[in-house]
């Protein structure tokens, strides 16, 4: 079995056992071998760059190569049992309309994003007058493709505003401990980042 | 399609053919089947055909519960001699890169059969052999096939082997039309399918290629309304400028000035005359003159026709996705779509409005795009992230299949 990064490991947890699961943004597809593989789930992905998706389709995965701002809509609604959108959705020009579109064509989608409002990039801000560049935001402002951060709150006020109820909530820190199960003030201020469990209401 | 470019210094001296056109189809190896025998099959112009020979040619072994075949689609040009030396020309096997022992699609583990299409002038009937009513050959009063008649036909021959359910359907450019077409016209049939370079329906653009073709070949005197066979004499000039034509499509602009550039052949300066001055043009004539040797003029006219009328979504009311969803449910055929950065024939584009479509169904599919500047092509040359993709796809398979695994570094 592979090893994956913690924030895959918190989003497999909350995978139910052979469901269909779409991953956008899959990478090298370590979350889909490994959910494929340990949950039994009908999986896919999408992927921007297409070493990732070379490397994944070798490794017998079903992946295409796509972006999700112009080809998640092809979907039918509810396609899926979870769509999975891990650490990208910052990167969006649109991420309320992905948002939007995640809850569509999965029953349910899990998101994780990082945490603007994490205490050492309110520090670095504070302190030196300049962006943050942490180790997981490892890029200058003018390079980065993060063009749309948020804070958890940030996350969880849209969240309410578009009519999607959080499920699930973990909060982890720098190490990739979950330091809370809910979202609060102080987990925005202690948790690096966030990993949700997304249902549309009604 | 082409072998790999050869310089224009190494071409193989051209001999003419012989005078009764291409090679004796029972002289050549391979196998050969009659089809439709007791019931004729109907094409869909409405026309029946009944009792023709498909010329075939499989290698590696039917498993006992015969779950291991991938049926091989020919392209346009192609024919059924995949993996050996062509009877014809001598040359090695066309998709050798992909097919054999060890490669991605393994004769060692798979059953891999391939068919010349319905049409074709290689050993399956076609309009070069004699119509069974006159005693003559049919010329152009062989009916017009389609891909979907091509298919049919193919069809006929796998249940003829006893296989209900092809392991995999596989094929480029034309072969890759057929392929999806296999997918939609018998879902069932098919556990798994890899189009490559290919689209769900004739461009425009590529209509026009072809057309200039054909009327490359109409406009040859020897052509003689499609009598030439009757009347003993070959339409060579015809064929050649058409295959001249459709071959620049076939490669891209930096594939041909990487090979060729302006470079002069066999001379220090240009000749202000009409003789072929640049290699560009001597490799052109060379892959005309040997192109005629081994194909049959009307059956080019029918082949390129077969694909300008393609159009899986002009099959299904008009909407791709439809042709995906077979009694309102999603295909169970697993795709993996392959394109080439470099291909303007058949581009990415093409592609990605079939992955678009599966996607409407929610199908599984796999699609990458391999960076090369090699052109259509492509997909029968040395390309090892391509067979790398097509190794891994196939092994997946094989997992959900149920066939022994046996994964390999690569």
């Amino acid at each position: 079995m592979v090893d994956i990064r913690d924030d895959l490991k918190l989003i497999a947890e909350m995978v139910e056992a052979n469901s269909r699961v779409l991953d956008v943004g899959c990478g090298d597809g370590a979350l889909l071998d490994y959910l494929s593989h340990a949950k039994n789930v009908d999986g896919r992905g999408i992927e921007l760059s297409m070493d990732g998706v070379r490397q994944c389709v070798a490794h017998g995965l079903s992946v295409i190569q796509g972006d999700a701002e112009t080809d998640l809509k092809d979907y039918p609604a509810e396609a899926f049992d979870y769509v999975i959108l891990g650490q990208t959705l910052q990167a969006m020009k649109q991420p309320r309309d992905v948002l939007e579109m995640l809850c569509r064509i999965g029953r349910r989608a899990i998101v994780s994003v990082p945490n603007f409002g994490y205490w050492r990039v309110r520090m670095q801000l504070m302190l030196t007058g300049r962006m943050p560049v942490t180790e997981k935001l490892g890029y200058q402002w003018w390079e980065t493709p993060n063009i749309h951060f948020c804070t958890l709150r940030d996350f969880v006020v849209l969240t309410e505003e578009m009519g999607i109820t959080i499920e699930q909530t973990r909060i982890i820190d720098r190490a990739g401990r979950v330091t809370s199960r809910a979202h609060s003030g102080f987990a925005n201020l202690l948790g690096e980042q966030g990993v949700f469990l997304l249902r549309r209401n009604g | 399609m082409s072998a790999p470019l050869p310089t224009a210094q190494q071409h193989p001296p051209v001999t003419p053919a012989a005078a009764d056109g291409a090679a004796d189809d029972q002289a050549m190896p391979g196998k050969r089947v009659r089809l439709a025998v007791d019931r004729p099959m109907r094409l869909d112009s409405g026309v029946e055909i009944g009792g023709f020979q498909i010329a075939y040619q499989t290698y590696g072994t039917l498993n006992a519960d015969k779950s291991n075949a991938i049926f091989i689609c020919h392209a346009l040009t192609g024919d059924h001699f995949v993996v050996e030396k062509h009877p014809v020309t001598g040359k090695p096997g066309w998709w050798e890169m992909l097919v054999g022992p060890g490669k991605p699609v393994d004769t060692d583990r798979y059953f891999v059969i391939c068919s010349n299409v319905l049409g074709g002038c290689l050993g399956s009937t076609g309009p070069k052999d004699l119509d069974p009513a006159t005693g003559q050959p049919y010329g152009l009063s062989f009916p017009i096939v389609t891909i979907g008649d091509m298919v049919r036909a193919q069809k006929l021959l796998v249940d003829h082997l006893g296989i209900e359910k092809l392991f995999c359907v596989i094929g480029g450019s034309m072969g890759g039309m057929q392929v999806l077409q296999w997918a939609v016209a018998y879902p069932e049939s098919v556990f798994a399918a890899v189009p490559i370079a290919t689209a769900a329906r004739h461009s425009a653009q590529n209509i026009a290629f072809h057309e200039v073709g054909r009327q490359a070949i109409m406009a040859d005197p020897n052509w003689r309304g499609g009598n030439y066979l009757l009347e003993g004499t070959r339409p060579e000039a015809g064929l050649a400028v058409a295959r001249m034509a459709a071959h620049i499509t076939y490669l891209s602009e930096t594939a041909l000035h990487r090979k060729f550039g302006r470079n002069l052949q066999d001379r220090k300066a240009i000749t202000y005359g009409f003789d072929a001055d640049f290699q560009v043009e001597s490799y052109l004539r060379y892959q005309g003159a040997a192109f005629v040797e081994r194909f049959d003029a009307n059956s080019y006219l029918y082949i390129t026709r077969a694909m300008d009328y393609f159009d899986l979504a002009a099959d299904a009311g008009g909407s791709l996705a439809n042709a995906f969803r077979p009694g309102g449910r999603t295909t169970p055929v697993r795709f993996c779509l392959a394109s080439f950065s470099s291909d303007w024939l058949f581009p990415t584009s093409e592609s990605r409005a079939i992955v678009h479509a599966l996607n409407a169904v929610a199908a599984n599919v796999s699609f990458v795009e391999i960076e090369t500047d090699k052109g259509h092509d492509a997909f029968l040359l040395d390309e090892p992230e391509f067979h790398q993709v097509i190794h891994g796809f196939l092994e997946g398979c094989a997992e959900h299949r149920g066939l022994s695994v046996r994964r390999r570094a690569r």
